[in-house]
């Protein structure tokens, strides 16, 4: 018997040589295809595609009409965006948001001064970018330029005036102070009794510029940017800006750094709290923590507002701009609390259990092993939650602070650029820059996942 | 072998300064002070300011007169002789009646973008795309702003109001719509609709057990909706219709008749269920995703059509993963609602922290009172939720 292969099969019809492949027929690959599956597999899910399709054409083509085509670009006054001085219909008012651009980015900040408010500007976009991007060097000098210098130097830029500048004094001073007791350690390590035993003895072997690299670097870095604020202090003067002429997209940026800076660290060390044997301090977070999650912000505002001037002195009494601050940053340290806890209750118990075996203490174990695997876990649902916090700043209009959307509200009453298109026009606006925003910061998210999310990948 | 010789160390008395459990007490102790320092601080501060600006304390307001009109309201209210007590309820409700409504219309509007994202149909799964990412990276307040000032209040004023198809007409004050006119016997219609309901849900446990024991299937959907509509019917015209419509009639001013609903309520209730509804949207996505395609394809290996495979298999599953997640838009909608304060829609927050604190100016106890409001409705949803969770979680070994 012979083995039935192709070459001896009996059949004479049976075909000996393998065909061609044939490329697949048209109505299973391709364009064709792909639009039958996709958009006319049936009659339920023709009609559904024809229906959107009018329904996408009407609305685009309305839009682009709108804010395009019959759209004014230049102008001086409202009477450029009337339809019957014009003579034809009239879309969007757009010489409106380039006459008031200047108001809202800055507010009522005064003209002369708004070089300070762009120095800030720039230094934070130098730190978001510092933090944010991945293969940015020195991350820990990255995060201390915009968790401390920023605030700091933006504070007193922005201020100015007498107590700005005694705070910048005093900053400088504590600084040189720092610096000659680290250039005194570099020479003589064993007088940095401050750090530990081991730390003193490995940096015997440096030489003395290496030794306390860390520290002398942070050192540097604030001599650097504090004489920098004080030169422009000394040679153009830093009159003060009272906080009530604080306005627009600064005004925004600001209440959303503020939050994220102070809401960081307030909530890792809530999300300890939580997670802390100690029950009087888990009790605590957990009061804090719930009572913050279940009520809404305006009830945080409108307590920010009217209670904190009655819980302090008098003469104390909080500048209207920071009382808003200081409940938006206790509203989201909550909501933070909650998404480190997440990362932390992630973390496996061999890593806790392998730092204590390690000997290492609990502040030790927290800081070197733990914080740094439960905060690379959480960056996404940090942007997420920071996401909200930069849609919740709008809220802070409803307490009377001048921030962008404020602004646009207020122009909208303005009786030079009242037009019938004039609302639209600054709500788009508004719109474009809010979505902007908050989608580039989804795309990072979905993009540090994906990125985090390799490893797992089989 | 000899016995290596062991070197026991007997743990000598550890210094007090590192004893773990004594500075956890230390810590505690310290947090404990620091904490009832800055609250006592904070009261004492409290007492003699409000003292030093004469502004009354504790809760007697409550059955002061409020000397102030409300527009929308759903129990009795006048600016002449109800109380701050009545204006509290006033709100309460109002915040309840958008809240109750908007997470209806979030939830039908949720599902539906969520289901079309998931769609084979590529217009519709992007456009529903669209209006998730669009929604969802704006500040809802701009939203509210946006259906408020540029959509409702730009509508023409009653005079020249725009007429619907059924007597609905829309201008710069609202919609009025036909008044429902109960006539006398009208209760026996709501009565067989109770009594449709019971009987619609005993049959349907009954049509279950059968099922159980049995196997036979019976048309429950069918039944069931003949119970609940179909009785009700009956009764309704047996009784003689006992129900007219007052329709609201062009005057040449003014509409006369039907019943207003305030731009406010409407701008509000568009608003916060749109927004709501592109969260619901993603979640009812991951949902479903979350339910392993090898369940649909064993259902249908197991002979289940493509209906029953999703009611019976898919579906299930999925509400165990969206469920959670959905009550907590839920809740962000009641918080959100509060929004209307910018509006000027007359719900908790702003009759009570915005028209009463301005004119008793009793911060504290208005503050107190509001927040306590959101806050048992937040913890009385989440202790329920958790009974849910307990229950529906999977039994593990």
């Amino acid at each position: 018997m012979t083995d039935a292969t192709l070459e001896n099969a009996p059949n004479r019809f049976v075909r000996r040589e393998t065909l061609q492949q044939q490329p697949a027929p048209l109505s299973v690959a391709g364009p064709i295809a792909w639009i039958r599956t996709n958009l006319f597999s049936g009659p339920v899910g023709t009609i559904l595609t024809l229906l959107s399709l009018y329904i996408v054409v009407v609305a685009v083509e309305d839009l682009v009409r709108f804010y395009i085509i019959d759209a004014v670009w230049t102008g001086a006054s409202r009477e450029a965006c009337l339809a019957d001085k014009v003579g034809r219909p009239v879309g969007a008012c757009w010489p409106y948001v380039t006459d008031r651009f200047q108001y809202f980015v800055y507010g009522s900040y005064p003209v002369a001064e708004r070089w300070r408010v762009n120095i800030v500007f720039v230094m934070f976009a130098l730190g978001v970018a510092w933090l944010l991007w991945n293969k940015a060097p020195q991350k820990k000098l990255g995060a201390f330029f915009f968790f401390v210098m920023l605030p700091l130097s933006g504070f007193i830029l922005l201020l100015g005036g007498a107590t700005a500048e005694s705070l910048l004094r005093v900053l400088l001073l504590i600084s040189a102070a720092l610096a000659v007791v680290y250039a005194v350690a570099s020479f003589v390590p064993s007088v940095a009794v401050w750090t530990s035993a081991p730390r003193r003895v490995a940096e015997q072997d440096l030489s003395p510029w290496r030794r306390f690299a860390g520290p002398k670097i942070l050192i540097l870095m604030a001599l650097v940017i504090f004489g920098l604020v004080g030169v422009l202090n000394e040679q153009i003067g830093l009159p003060r800006v009272d906080t009530g002429l604080w306005g627009g997209m600064m005004v925004t940026f600001l209440i959303s750094a503020v939050g994220i800076v102070f809401s960081l660290p307030f909530g890792v060390v809530l999300a300890l709290g939580r997670r802390s044997r100690l029950p009087i301090i888990q009790l605590l977070s957990v009061i804090f923590i719930e009572f913050v999650r279940g009520v809404p912000l305006i009830t945080v505002l409108f307590m920010a507002n009217t209670m904190l001037p009655l819980f302090v002195p008098q003469e104390y009494s909080p500048d209207r701009l920071l009382r808003p601050l200081i409940g938006v940053a206790l509203f989201a340290s909550a909501y933070m609390a909650e998404v480190i806890r997440g990362g932390l209750q992630a973390i496996p118990k061999g890593q806790f259990e392998g730092a204590m075996s390690l000997g290492l203490g609990y502040w030790q174990m927290m800081r070197l092993i733990i914080l740094p695997q439960a905060m690379r876990i959480v960056i996404p649902g940090i942007v997420n939650t920071f996401i909200g916090l930069f849609k919740d700043t709008t809220l802070v209009t409803i307490v009377g602070i001048f921030d962008f959307l404020n602004t646009i509200q207020a122009t909208l009453v303005d009786p030079t650029w009242a037009t019938p298109t004039t609302r639209t026009t600054g709500y788009a606006f508004a719109a474009l820059f809010y979505f902007l925003c908050c989608w580039g910061m989804s795309r990072y998210s979905i993009a540090v996942e994906k990125r985090l999310a390799a490893g797992q990948k089989r | 072998m000899s016995s290596i010789p062991t070197e026991t160390v007997s743990p000598g008395k550890a210094s007090l300064f590192y004893d773990p459990k004594i500075r956890g007490y230390v810590y505690q102790i310290v947090l404990l002070a620091v904490v009832g320092f800055l609250i006592w601080s904070a009261a004492s501060n409290a007492i003699e300011n409000l003292r030093a600006q004469k502004i009354a304390s504790g809760f007697g307001f409550w059955n002061n007169a409020a000397g102030f009109d409300v527009n929308q309201k759903l129990i009795p209210f006048s600016a002449s002789g109800s109380t701050y007590g009545q204006a509290f309820f006033v709100g309460l409700l109002n915040t309840l009646l958008v809240a109750a409504i908007g997470i209806v219309l979030a939830t039908i509007i949720g599902f539906t973008v969520g289901v079309a994202r998931l769609s084979g149909n590529w217009i519709i799964a992007k456009l529903a795309m669209i209006y998730v990412e669009l929604i969802r990276n704006i500040p809802l307040l701009l939203q509210l702003f946006f259906w408020y000032n540029a959509v409702l209040k730009p509508l023409p004023d009653a005079r020249n109001s725009i007429h619907l198809p059924g007597s609905i007409y829309l201008n710069n004050r609202g919609i009025i719509l036909p008044s429902p006119q109960f006539a006398p016997g009208f209760e026996a219609v709501v009565i067989a609709l109770l009594v449709g309901i019971a009987a619609a849900v005993a049959f349907v446990i009954w049509a279950r057990g059968q099922q159980a024991k049995t196997g036979k299937q019976y048309p429950n959907g069918w039944i069931a909706l003949a119970l609940v509509v179909g009785l009700p019917l009956i009764v309704f015209v047996a009784t003689g219709r006992p129900l007219s419509f007052d329709y609201p009639q062009q005057g040449r001013f003014n509409l006369t008749g039907g019943v207003q609903i305030f731009p406010e309520f409407v701008a509000l209730l568009v608003g916060l269920s749109t927004y709501t509804a592109a969260f619901i949207a993603e979640v009812v996505r991951a949902g479903i995703l979350a339910v392993s395609r090898g369940q649909t394809e064993a259902a249908h290996a197991l002979g289940l059509r493509s209906g029953p495979t999703l009611k019976l298999v898919v579906i299930p599953q999925a509400m165990r993963v969206i469920i959670p997640p959905l009550t907590s838009q839920y809740l962000n909608l009641v918080k959100n609602s509060s929004l209307a304060v910018a509006i000027g829609y007359p719900d908790l927050t702003q009759v009570f922290m915005g028209t009463v604190l301005n004119q008793t100016g009793q911060a504290v106890e208005m503050v107190s009172i509001t927040m306590a409001v959101y806050l048992t409705i937040s913890l009385v949803t989440s202790f329920a939720m958790n009974i849910y969770n307990k229950r529906m979680a999977l039994v593990e070994r």
